[in-house]
């Protein structure tokens, strides 16, 4: 029987805002426990929340850029229920009337386009952390991330398998990280979703019964659980059972999905409009600044790349892919002429290195001003691109600048033609066997003179310089 | 000299005078609190901060505001830095807070002495200050018998002249109930007049914070200091704040003031009628005019408050957990277990029977029978308020359907008999508006109230009536005997 998957995604993006949806405190990541916290996120009594404004403008610019209608007034609910590291007992959340309503957002997989429907996406705060591990007999809470502000983009089910959904979660990355929307971080959790997923039999019309599997932060878990989901769900159907309604949790280490406890979804969450706070609205003019500094996104890139830096639209495609690779590109065009080049390292080396050790370009060691220095030095003749490698791994590593190694390790290219052929002289005259068979006719040998000079030189030799000068004396 | 019994302007020209320091004046109070430890009034005291705050407002030669000096009592559900707040209840009897409410801050900032936390209902849910978990607190009108509630505490300590005028909060009554019921004066102000920031909630879009006092006057005064708005609480209204003290004396000849039809009044004890009927003939003999007026959902009121307020309870008392703060049951097994223990031991039969009606009527299925349907007769409510101020200026009613009643008589078989204590009261909560009550004579020698509600942010207006009426009554100047508690 041929059977086909649906899948619907929501997605959590934590919103880079500086300070929490509804207090002043610090989102910053990685702070020792509760320190980012105050009054109002550890739900003390008699606080109350305010609105951080900037949160809604990132929301707004969601909107705008995936077409969807904004509701420019906004009004929260509650959401009840009990947890410990839920510090008011209710999640400040959007039910009826979220803030952007519809739009669509379009993936590439497989070599085909294809446009998702967005059914909504809301405003909420985050809830803090529960720690299990880390202390005997006790559990531990961390209210860092509590009120951090959250936009759950809820897709329509249009989802067809798990590269599909893979290739959503990408433009999703692309896309609010192009926005400034947020940091995209999936390892720190700015980004996540989780995954409805059903089967029904091909060309079926009503929809199967779906599991949800939770918070999958990664692309590949991504994948993984989709892809045992769907195999665990044709297996029920086929040996004649069925799937039950529920929530389930990717295990990435047993690569598997199993059920939540019951406790923790069975809940009726007795949502009422929150009383705490007016609603907000967002005026003509606050919209209308929000699109006038609209950013650029990666297709305007694109062309603009083509034009300014005279690129290919291969690499002019590339390099705008990610916000992060194209910032970092731009910085350090301003330092440099030879745009060509400079996008070459970044394609080539720089990627390979950032893939190599999976970190973003910001969390290298890496600056825009260093790299463009490295390019300079090579354009100029100061090194070869050759020495250019072995500087750039020893900037990945101690983070100096191409002109400290340079001068340290006395790496300055050797382009003195008087120096070169005093070395060149030395070769000959040490090596007569192969000087005398390379003018019988075995000019292969060339190179082996090649390498002698730049033995010599430690790499450091103009090979230009040691070619010409090479050539004339071999000739005599 | 005694101080007992003084207002805050009679006090204010003592200090001026230089007749009493302040730092007598703090001692006084604090010996009153002693000598009247049986009214039961206080929860927690705050002798040394006061003492000390006394000497240095002595030391300061600057003259200061006109609260400056005054000793005041706050309602123990504005959370007061340092000084433990409880709410009156178990689950927060240890909970000591980080930060001071606005409006505690703003009356403290301007000179004031907060020389205690008064007792009051649990988390405010009550009108008789018996669901208190440190024990009810005595009328001082009559021994054994409530003060009203939930600001019986400070009503009681007003009363028996131990503080010239003390917070409270309203939130359905609870400060013109019990200001009645011990005979001084109770303004709840608009929603949103004051800020909410600090002020522990029981029902969020309810909750009002205002005075207790001997006099309107007293109360402007306080209004003065406690308006205005709070970027803490967005539902704090962003609205200019007038001088209070500037129209109290404006004559009210011409005032049009509402009586409410749908209130029968015939249904009422005969004296409280009697004192209703002459209270208004004395409103016409200075010059103001009474219309009947209809208000055709106000007898919705208690009902729709009982699904609105409980509500909003159940969810904003959730964060009573036992994780963070307050009470915290031992030998738990697990989370689940530690709320249900820490819950069971901390709150009281009425606040958990308040968190179940709100858990119910918020629940699937539920909401849009009770909770949604509420919210729409309370827009009802507010129409209709609406609609009466483009014909009346202040509407009046009775405060309370009855005086203050013995311990135990009331509401223990059947809690919605308490309910009732609200009739009056309830709907300007409903519907925001500002009311003040005033003491205007007693029955069977218990003191009664008088309501007068306003328009929307016209405490002006009602404070100005309830001055004029104070200026010419001594209804407000009565004072219990105390004979039995000394």
């Amino acid at each position: 029987m041929s059977w086909e998957t649906v899948i619907g995604l929501e997605t959590h993006v934590q919103l880079s805002t500086k300070t929490k949806l509804f207090s002043r405190a610090s989102t910053a990541f990685g702070k020792s426990p509760n320190t980012n916290v105050n009054l109002v996120d550890c739900g003390l009594p008699g606080v109350l929340p305010s609105v951080n404004k900037e949160a809604f403008y990132k929301a707004i610019r969601f909107g705008m850029a995936v077409g969807a209608q904004i509701n420019q007034t906004s009004i929260f609910d509650r959401k009840n229920y009990f947890y410990a590291d839920l510090p008011k007992g209710y999640q400040i959340t959007q039910m009826d009337l979220p803030i952007v309503l519809g739009g669509s957002i379009e993936i590439t997989s497989d070599n085909s386009v294809k446009t998702i429907n967005i059914t909504r996406a809301h405003l909420e705060e985050d809830a803090g952390k529960s720690i299990h591990d880390q202390f005997d007999g006790y559990s531990a809470i961390d209210l860092n991330r509590a009120g951090t502000p959250l936009l759950e983009i809820v897709s329509e089910p249009e989802i067809s398998n798990a590269k599909e959904a893979v290739a959503y979660m990408k433009a999703m990355h692309q896309l609010v990280t192009y926005l400034d929307v947020s940091d995209g971080n999936m390892a720190q959790g700015s980004l996540r979703c989780d995954a409805n997923v059903s089967i029904r039999k091909k060309g079926a019309s009503k929809l199967g019964t779906r599991a949800e599997i939770k918070n999958i932060n990664s692309f590949k878990f991504i994948e993984k659980a989709i892809n045992y989901e769907v195999k665990r769900q044709i297996k029920i159907l086929e040996s004649g059972e069925k799937v039950v309604q529920e929530t389930r949790l990717y295990d990435s280490a047993k690569d598997e999905t199993r059920p939540m406890r019951s406790k923790e979804f069975a809940n009726d969450y007795r949502y009422f409009p929150e009383p705490d706070l007016l609603p907000v609205v967002i005026s003509d003019q606050e919209m209308k600044e929000i699109k006038d500094n609209f950013p650029e996104l990666p297709k305007d890139k694109e062309v603009r790349y083509e034009k300014d830096f005279k690129l290919s639209s291969y690499d002019s495609k590339i390099l705008a892919s990610s916000k992060s690779m194209a910032d970092f590109f731009e910085d350090a065009a301003e330092k440099t002429k030879n745009f060509s080049l400079l996008a070459n390292w970044m394609i080539g080396e720089i990627s390979a290195f950032l893939n190599k050790d999976v970190i973003e370009i910001h969390e290298s060691q890496l600056t825009p001003n260093n790299i463009a220095m490295l390019i300079n030095r090579i354009d100029d003749h100061t090194i070869s691109g050759k020495i250019g490698k072995s500087i750039f791994e020893e900037m990945c590593s101690t983070g100096e600048s191409p002109d400290q190694i340079i001068e340290s390790q006395g790496l300055r290219q050797l382009s003195d033609d008087g120096e070169i052929e005093k070395l060149i002289n030395s070769v000959i005259k040490d090596n007569s066997k192969q000087v005398a068979a390379y003018l019988d006719g075995k000019e292969k040998l060339f190179g082996f003179f090649v390498g002698q000079v730049m033995k010599l030189t430690e790499g450091k030799a103009n090979p230009k310089t040691v070619n010409k000068i090479l050539k004339e004396k071999l000739k005599k | 000299m005694t101080i007992q019994f003084k207002s805050i302007t009679e006090l204010r020209m003592l200090l001026d005078q230089k007749s009493i320091s302040t730092s007598e004046l703090t001692q006084e109070s604090l010996k009153l609190v002693k000598k009247y430890k049986e009214l039961n009034c206080f929860v927690t005291m705050n002798e040394d901060v006061s003492s000390k705050k006394a000497n240095v407002i002595d030391q300061n030669k600057k003259t200061g505001s006109m609260l400056s000096g005054i000793p005041l009592a706050q309602k123990d559900l504005f959370c007061t830095e340092g000084l433990r707040t409880t709410c009156s209840s178990k689950i927060l009897s240890n909970f000591i807070p980080p930060y001071t409410a606005t409006a505690v801050k703003k009356l403290e900032d301007a000179g004031s002495i907060t020389i205690g936390k008064t007792n009051m209902d649990e988390f405010a849910m009550g009108s008789s200050n018996e669901t208190s978990y440190f024990g009810n607190v005595h009328n001082p009108w009559k021994k054994g018998y409530v003060p009203g509630g939930s600001s019986g505490g400070s009503a009681a300590a007003v009363a028996a002249g131990i503080v010239p005028a003390a917070t409270g909060t309203d939130t359905g009554g609870s400060i013109r109930q019990p200001a009645a019921h011990c005979g001084i004066t109770g303004l709840k102000p608009t929603y949103g007049r004051i800020s909410r920031w600090g002020m522990i909630a029981f029902a969020s879009s309810l909750d009002q914070a205002g005075s207790l006092a001997r006099t309107a006057e007293d109360c402007a005064i306080l209004l003065n200091t406690m308006s205005g708005h709070d970027l803490k609480d967005t539902t704090s209204l962003d609205v200019a704040v007038p001088n209070f003290l500037e129209n109290l004396n404006n004559p009210i000849k011409g005032l049009k003031i509402g009586i409410i039809k749908e209130f029968n009044l015939s249904d009422l004890e005969s004296e409280i009628q009697s004192r209703f009927q002459d209270s208004k003939k004395l409103y016409e003999k200075l010059g103001a005019e009474f219309v009947e007026i209809s208000l055709p959902n106000i007898s919705a009121s208690v009902p729709t408050y009982y699904s609105i307020a409980p509500a909003e309870c159940s969810s904003n008392l959730s964060r009573f957990d036992g994780v963070r703060f307050g009470h915290r049951a031992e030998n738990t097994e697990d989370l689940n277990d530690l709320y249900i223990k820490s819950r069971s031991e901390g709150f009281g039969d009425e606040v958990k029977r308040r968190i179940l009606i709100g858990t119910y009527a918020l629940s699937a299925g539920y909401y849009d029978a009770y909770y949604k349907k509420a919210q729409q007769v309370r827009r009802l409510i507010k129409n209709d308020f609406d609609h009466a101020f483009k014909s009346v200026d202040l509407l009046m009613t009775p405060t309370s359907p009855n005086t203050a009643f013995a311990f135990g008589s009331k509401g223990t078989q059947n809690p919605v008999e308490l309910y009732l204590e609200d009739l009056f009261t309830i709907s300007s909560n409903l519907a925001g508006l500002p009311a003040i009550s005033v003491p205007h004579g007693k029955v069977n020698s218990l003191p009664v109230g008088l309501q007068l509600i306003g328009n929307f942010l016209r405490e002006d207006q009602l404070l100005n009536a309830a001055h004029i009426f104070q200026e010419n009554s001594d209804f407000h100047l009565a004072k219990p005997t105390m004979e039995d508690f000394s």
